[in-house]
């Protein structure tokens, strides 16, 4: 069964709140919802299915959403991959809608990470059987990461100022989104003076820490045609994981070359086709190994693809057109927002940001741990 | 003596269970092993029950030279957790062994500086309590 234009993205809300020490993770999910409703003009009665997942929202957590929002839905989903989620979310909803198991599900998130100020992404995982070869080192997201960036380094020659261009053009675009986190410009030279978190990655080559939340109405589409905002529909969808492999793993393979030649076969769509993308920039080298593993460049050749401009808005190969995570938001996950800012796109509603005569995006979120093991999703999305 | 040790050291610890115990205790010998599938000769690493390759629990245990290479490494310079915070800047490390399976260990006994992948690095078995031994590597003398 081909899901192709089965189902649709049909509301959308971004939370515009970065910071909010007075509020819970569910009532930032609920303020997300209740904008993502009105959005489309449906209303809660219309809800039939829920996706969500969150920062210490692992195991029941939903159970306990359902309770605060007084729902029951036919269809839930709490599957937690790490920042890809709603990603993989807004897939099962459109397989669940073309199945027949709901017609309207909400896909969720709210998160206080920032306002928590704990530490985040001091590892220590799961508690899994895995752990215990790991935790005794001292791993941590950015180390995961930054293990990945200095083996493309090593094999590929790319360089630390390619590195940095990604986070250059974030913030650009974060410059023209009034509720971005950091606005303000900055250069290569500011990316490389940044003090090194983990080597070879800078502070600025880091995604940044905020609250924040979001909501995606997903329904089918024949719904979709009668409500509010034109429907954005899911072509294609791919979801993979990729971890160390029993000590056999090549490390610049990652997860996306699975679901990206998933979400492609599925919905028919060619490289050249893709207007725009939203790529999970949790650091500088997740968009450059992913660019790579979708296949919009060679490997090897991610640091040259990034370069000279390409990614802006107005460039060849726009990506990340909100400012992303290394500028705009990331509230520990923000597959979410990946979501919301390419339907965004496909509907012409991004002003000054918009990219030019955008049909076709491709969504791609990670989760997770590049160099340890991480999930990838891909979505592929059209207003036609 | 014993509890005064085990007191001073902060970094987690892990969590050993009856799969994986006896690839802890042969590092309370300072020895290091990788697992081998009896059955489809796979290796492995970390050590499970069985092979992920065909599924057969028949496994041998290789005892392992303790010499191999860098695969990728990385200095970390910012972690508040506890035992590391102290430790800063660490380095953490994927070490392809000579047998042919990575792992996840620290470089010691080696500044950031000199750190590179493709090193040839040789393993140094840290006593951290008195139940257990991690293997971390060194630059190979
Ligand atoms: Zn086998």
């Amino acid at each position: 069964m081909s899901l192709t234009r089965k189902a649709c993205v049909a509301g959308v809300y971004e939370h515009p709140t970065r910071f909010a020490p007075d509020k819970s993770m569910f009532q930032i999910a609920a303020e997300s919802i209740r904008g993502a409703l009105h959005d489309c003009g449906l209303t809660i009665k219309d809800v039939d299915g829920l996706a969500m997942a969150g920062i210490g929202m692992s195991g029941m957590g939903i159970l306990g959403f359902c309770d605060y929002m007084n729902l029951n839905p036919n269809y839930v989903d709490s599957t937690s991959i790490g920042g890809s989620s709603f990603v993989a979310h807004t897939a099962h909803a459109a397989a669940a809608i073309a199945a027949g198991l709901c017609e309207v599900c909400v896909v969720a998130f709210g998160s206080t990470i920032a306002s928590y100020r704990g530490p985040t992404g001091a590892g220590g995982g799961g508690g899994d059987t895995c752990d215990q070869f790991e935790i005794p080192f001292g791993p941590t997201t950015v180390g995961s990461y930054a293990m990945v960036a200095q083996r493309h380094i090593h094999e590929y020659g790319t360089t630390p100022e390619q590195l940095a261009e990604v986070a250059v053009t974030m913030r650009l675009h974060a410059s023209m989104n009034p509720v971005a986190k950091y606005r303000n410009p900055i250069t290569v030279e500011d990316v490389l003076a940044s003090r090194v978190i983990s080597s070879p990655l800078h502070l600025l080559d880091c995604c940044i820490i905020s609250d924040g939340g979001g909501a995606l109405v997903i329904t089918s589409a024949e719904r979709a045609r009668n409500l509010k905002k034109k429907p954005v529909y899911i072509l294609g969808t791919g979801e993979a994981v990729r971890h160390a492999a029993r000590g056999q793993r090549d490390f610049l393979d990652i997860a996306a070359a699975q679901s990206g030649k998933l979400a492609f076969e599925r919905s028919g769509v060619k490289h050249a086709d893709i207007d725009m993308a939203m790529i999970y920039d949790s650091f500088t080298i997740t968009v450059v190994s992913t660019l790579e593993n979708l296949g919009f460049c060679k490997p090897g050749e991610g640091g040259a693809f990034v370069s000279g401009g390409r990614l802006r808005f107005d460039g060849e190969f726009p990506i990340n057109t909100d400012g992303g995570g290394l500028s705009s938001n990331h509230p520990m996950m923000r597959g979410m927002f990946l979501v919301i800012e390419a339907t965004k796109q496909l509907r012409g509603e991004c002003g000054p940001r918009q990219v030019k005569d955008c049909r076709i995006a491709l969504v791609h979120g990670t989760g997770g741990s590049l160099g340890l093991r991480h999930s990838g999703a891909t979505l592929i999305l059209s207003n036609q | 003596m014993a509890d005064q040790k085990e007191k001073k050291y902060l970094k987690p610890l892990p969590v050993i269970d009856e799969e994986t115990r006896p690839w802890w205790e042969a590092l309370q010998r300072h020895e290091l092993y990788v697992q081998k599938c009896r059955d489809c000769g796979d290796l492995r690493y970390h050590p499970r029950a069985q092979c992920t390759s065909c599924l057969s629990p028949r496994t041998e245990w290789v005892r392992c030279s303790g010499r191999g290479k860098v695969y990728t490494f990385t200095a970390t310079y910012q972690n508040q957790g506890a035992g590391f915070r102290e430790a800063l800047p660490y380095i953490m490390a994927w070490v392809e062994l000579d047998e042919g399976v990575k792992m996840l260990t620290n470089l010691v006994e080696c500044r950031p500086e000199e750190a590179e992948i493709g090193m040839p690095v040789e393993v140094v078995y840290e006593d951290v309590t008195p139940q257990v031994t991690l293997a971390k590597f060194r630059p190979a003398r």
